[in-house]
């Protein structure tokens, strides 16, 4: 190789443009990772707020963690083929593995202190283009964007005792929510529970065209109302014993409705409910068959992230599908990580 | 292995710079999902699978290609340390390469997530669902990220090294100029 002229130059600054070179690269890496963004709110800051003071309950969900799981099938009906060419909707009877849970951080709090539950959901047709879906009992969520859910979780966590004050006047649209959660009646059974996606999805149908919908399990189960009262003086643990003794005297039904949304509909916004008038489609019928408790249960290591998506179904502008995911995958990776601290024996549940 | 060629052939040296673009963006692709909850991280890990997938065929491809036509001789000159360095970074480097999407694909198996690639078409599982092997190959892929975005920090500096400061000709082994090999 000849040498050049140039070469004679001093070799320090020739490491100097290396050491740049390597250096810029190397900050916007960190720049990239978020370390030199203190107020980026990330997966592991929405998580770490859902925690109680005491820290989060290990080996559990961050969220929803007292549950139980499900087993069953989901009988598509073919109606939903109108709106999206998933295999889920074409007739036929699928496989489900479930949860039915509470929304609260804590494993082991007491039916009657949590007033949303939900339920997750698999579901697996023969192709392996899964469906997972993870539906709240609220008819809307609390709050409109991600970032007013990790400013409602800093209030509710807050010791400052105007916190929840200055939160709501900050998100008026709390107050639907608070409306529903003190003047909605209580249930007391999971099965008698009507679940909702609360978020919207893009529909594609065989011929491309796009629908945006959401969806709800209707129970076939009559609702009979309980006061929260009365629910506490069942036991702390009634709900999962209920729907325990009920699946066992018999399967339990709901029917998937999905509705479409009209051109205009607050699609972005779960805390938004559409019209009632809006079309909606019954797609088949969702039967929970056994019950299995969470420790060595089918759910257990099941991750109910609502973007795992059929192709025929994709996210639609609601932002929360994406900060659910990466918040989910958060907690799943932490909770996996401290298995041992959830024994695998169904006695190891309840510590 | 080394050849009398002084440059890697014209197909070893088009996979190097498509497969740098392709891991560089990997990397920053990695850390930047990881530490956001807008839409943006939905576009990230699906662009993260597919492209993760088709680095490990790209490595396969471009290992084959290095055992076939091996590569050129270093410079006689270089000291032993530097070859060494040299040696073990690219053993370090095609380990990384071939490892790191196995790991992640394998991680995606054993904790029951579906693996799919652009177009929706799925890969299998490759392990079973396991808490602890999920885990494990968690805590290796994120380590060993951090390893690999190390190491290609290490070998931009070594072979700006030889360009500005040595001007031995090692970075014009692989140089993706369109000049003819005069040797070959």
């Amino acid at each position: 190789m000849p040498q050049s002229p140039s070469s004679r130059h001093l070799p320090l600054a020739r490491l100097a443009i290396i050491a740049v070179v390597v250096g810029l690269v190397a900050v916007a890496f960190v720049y990239t990772a978020g370390w030199l963004s203190p107020h980026r709110l990330t997966p592991a800051k929405l998580v770490a707020t859902l925690a109680p003071p005491g820290g989060p309950a290990l080996g559990h969900r961050r969220n929803h963690a007292k549950g139980i799981c499900f087993t069953g099938t989901f009988d598509a009906n073919g109606n939903g083929s109108a709106l999206s060419r998933a295999q889920v909707f074409v007739p036929g009877q699928y496989p489900v593995v479930g949860r039915f849970n509470l929304a609260t951080a804590d494993p082991n709090a007491a039916d009657a202190m949590v007033r949303v539950r939900g339920l997750g959901i698999r579901i697996t047709p023969p192709n392996g283009q899964e469906w997972r879906s993870a539906m709240i009992d609220a008819p809307i969520f609390p709050v409109s964007t991600p970032q007013g859910f990790y400013e409602l979780q800093t209030a509710a966590g807050s010791k400052d005792p105007e916190a929840m004050k200055k939160f709501i006047a900050s998100h008026p649209e709390f107050l639907t929510f608070l409306g529903w959660a003190k003047g909605a009646p209580w249930t007391s059974s999971y099965a008698e529970e009507r679940y909702n996606s609360l978020n919207s999805f893009l529909f594609i149908d065989g011929s491309g065209t796009k629908r945006i919908t959401r969806w709800s399990l209707i129970p076939a189960a009559q609702p009979v109302s309980i006061t929260p009262n009365e629910l506490a003086k069942r036991g702390p643990d009634f709900l999962e014993q209920e729907i325990t003794q009920r699946v066992a005297a018999g399967p339990q039904r709901w029917s998937l409705v999905v509705t479409v949304a009209n051109p205009g509909d607050p699609t972005a916004d779960p805390n938004k409910a559409w019209p009632a008038d809006r079309r909606s489609v019954e797609v088949g019928t969702l039967t929970v068959r056994q019950i299995e408790p969470e420790a060595d249960g089918p759910c257990r290591d099941i991750n109910y992230d609502p973007t795992v998506l059929p192709a025929g179904i994709t996210t639609s502008d609601d932002p929360f599908p994406a900060a659910r995911s990466a918040a989910y995958s958060r907690s799943y990776n932490s909770r996996t990580a401290e298995a041992s601290s959830y024994p695998r024996t169904p006695t190891g549940a309840k510590q | 292995m080394t050849t009398s060629r002084t440059r890697f052939t014209a197909p070893q040296r088009l996979l190097h710079w498509l497969m740098a673009i392709c891991i560089l963006s990997m990397l920053f692709i990695g850390v930047g999902m990881v530490s956001t909850i807008t839409p943006r991280y939905l576009t990230l890990v699906q662009i993260h699978k597919p492209l993760g997938i088709a680095i490990l065929v790209l490595a396969l491809i471009r290992l084959a290609l290095r055992i076939y036509y091996g590569a050129p001789s270093l410079p006689a000159d270089l000291p032993e340390p530097m070859k060494l360095a040299a040696y073990l970074s690219q053993y370090i480097l095609y380990a990384l390469m071939i490892s790191m999407p196995l790991i992640g694909w394998g991680m995606l198996s054993a904790a029951s997530y579906p693996v799919v690639l652009f177009g929706g078409v799925h890969l299998p599982s490759i392990l079973p669902v396991s808490a602890s092997l999920h885990t494990l190959l968690w805590h290796a892929h994120y380590c060993m990220a951090f390893a690999f975005f190390a190491v290609i920090l290490l070998h931009v500096a070594a072979i700006l090294f030889h360009k500005l400061v040595r001007r031995d000709g090692v970075f014009e082994t692989m140089a993706p100029a369109l000049t003819r090999d005069h040797s070959e």
